[in-house]
């Protein structure tokens, strides 16, 4: 099924409601390798759970998903497979409290590909001294600030090797002072050609970092194209609304 | 984890608490020692010479109790969590598992033990089947596992409900199977959240094991019960008593312990993974 010019992700009329609530009316997306989508919109439009259906962490109604060519919403999919390539990065970090950070980030690579400890942990160690986490490697995470814990979180879905990575407002629970390290590896990751989809309400960051802005409205794509038309001259009136509220919110 | 206080500070605090405890505890000393039939029970409940002539006896017979309470423990920490696990299992297609676990917690924390104890201890070698034990310690052992795995099981059950599902969600996305989840993230942080009210249910487990008497095991109650007959005097049971209180409260205070290292140990800081320990005290503090 694997083409070479299938973009990393796909998606076809995803629709996704709760109960009576439809989220996603709709969305067709496509992102390329090594391409960076920025998911900008108003709380409610979608974006959380865009992000948890492209790794099958939400059931979906309707619509089909493809990874790099592979149709992941298919029936009698090994779901499990799948989520080992994309990798998600959630808000509230959610990292496991009773392991220390190095157990955090082995986790997976030793009981998922059956890595065995001494090469997990130094390839664990290496990416921890790689994103300035080195000395925190034995501690737990409840000791770390919320800037440190989300770093390890990154950490923790880098060390699968994903072909792409999903970061769900991963600034939003950080205080303000915090926000800039965070920041400071996804860019890194953008630098490296990482194939990334964001959902952000930092929209400077948005701007500087993304290939591609994409405004969700109400559970759809509304429209989408490079940072710098997006932020200077969106085509909808919905669009430039949202941008407006934002800039006096000072947040732009 | 309530520690006992004083209710105040100072000295003033210390004092009126000290002159209130003395008062509380003397009042009820002259009541019982002025009760009427206050002579007759001292007689035949504390009477020393008994009380010592008994103990050795007593404490001998314990072990039969130690023996119950341990192989019991073991199987119902087991049975419990399997249980617990099987009344989570998702889908339709295992709804038959859900709902025998749901029957079995349901039935056994609804009979009293002791008539588990009968049923089985009687009633099953009744049957003569072949091959089927008719030791009434196995079948004390057996009663026991299965009446306090259902109440263990319910325990479980709410630890891993109290893990968040995004932990479970956290692991799923770096794709560990559901297995996986429940056995690496999920069930890690729920046993350590349970271990305090384990600890409740083992030590019920353990006066209750005195219930095997009633089939004809010779344990520690029955031991003091015969004593007692013997001699027309219950300080036996007094001794008794002695040893089950003497067992339980170093228990609590080992599990008071557990808990407050498995919190030392999540909130420690670097400092202390470069060898310096952190300060246990805070934690074992009112409320913490």
């Amino acid at each position: 099924m694997t083409t070479v010019s299938a973009p990393t992700l796909r998606i076809e009329a995803l629709h996704k409601s709760f109960g009576d609530l439809e989220v996603l009316k709709g969305i067709d997306l496509a992102v390329a390798e090594h391409e960076v989508v920025c998911l900008i919109g108003a709380s409610g439009s979608g974006k959380s759970t865009l992000l948890r259906c492209i790794n099958l962490l939400e059931p979906i109604d309707d619509g089909r998903i493809f990874v790099a060519g592979e149709e992941i919403t298919a029936h009698g999919v090994d779901v499990d497979r799948i989520r080992r390539h994309i990798g998600i990065v959630f808000q509230a970090f959610n990292l496991f409290p009773h392991m220390s950070v190095l157990d955090n980030v082995t986790l997976a690579p030793r009981r998922v590909l059956r890595t065995d400890r001494p090469a997990a942990e130094e390839r664990a160690t290496a990416l921890l001294e790689r994103f300035g986490l080195a000395d925190k490697r034995l501690d737990y995470p409840d000791r770390l600030s919320g800037g440190q814990q989300q770093r390890v979180a990154i950490v923790r879905a880098l060390a699968m090797e994903p072909r792409l990575l999903l970061l769900d407002e991963v600034t939003s629970a950080l205080d303000p002072e915090l926000i800039a390290e965070v920041l400071a590896v996804i860019r890194e990751l953008a630098g490296e050609g990482m194939t990334m989809v964001i959902a952000t309400h930092e929209m400077g960051f948005a701007r500087d970092i993304a290939n591609r802005v994409v405004f969700l409205d109400e559970g759809r794509v509304l429209e989408d194209g490079p940072p710098d038309r997006m932020f200077r001259e969106p085509a909808e009136a919905r669009t430039r609304e949202f941008l407006q509220r934002i800039i006096e919110a000072g947040r732009l | 984890m309530a520690r006992l206080t004083v209710g105040g500070s100072g000295r003033r605090a210390l004092l009126i608490a000290f002159v209130s405890t003395v008062v509380f505890f003397g009042l009820i000393a002259f009541l019982v020692v002025n009760a009427p039939g206050w002579d007759q029970v001292r007689r035949q409940f504390f009477n020393w010479d008994n009380f010592f002539a008994s103990a050795p006896g007593i404490v001998a017979r314990f072990e039969v109790n130690v023996r119950l309470f341990l192989i019991a423990e073991v199987l119902i920490l087991t049975l419990g969590l399997l249980v617990a696990v099987l009344r989570g299992l998702p889908g339709p297609v295992l709804f038959p598992l859900r709902l025998l676990a749901t029957a079995y917690t349901d039935l056994f924390r609804a009979v009293p033990g002791l008539l588990v104890i009968y049923v089985l201890g009687f009633g099953v070698p009744g049957l003569r089947l072949p091959g089927v034990p008719n030791d009434p310690f196995f079948w004390g052992v057996v009663a026991l596992t299965l009446v306090y795995s259902a109440y263990v099981s319910e325990v479980y059950r709410a630890g891993i409900d109290s893990v968040h599902p995004s932990q479970a969600a956290a692991a799923r996305s770096l794709g560990l199977s559901q297995a996986q989840a429940l056995r690496f993230v999920v069930l890690p942080q729920a046993v350590r959240r349970v271990i305090p009210p384990l600890l409740n249910d083992f030590i019920g487990l353990q006066k209750d094991t005195v219930l095997v008497s009633f089939i004809g095991v010779v344990e520690i109650f029955r031991q003091s019960q015969i004593r007692s007959s013997a001699t027309f005097d219950f300080t036996p049971y007094l001794a008794t008593a002695l040893v089950f209180v003497l067992l339980t409260i170093p228990l609590a205070r080992i599990t008071d312990w557990l808990v407050a290292r498995e919190k030392d140990r999540r909130y420690a800081t670097s400092v202390r993974a470069t060898g310096q320990r952190g300060r246990r005290g805070r934690f074992l503090g009112g409320g913490g």
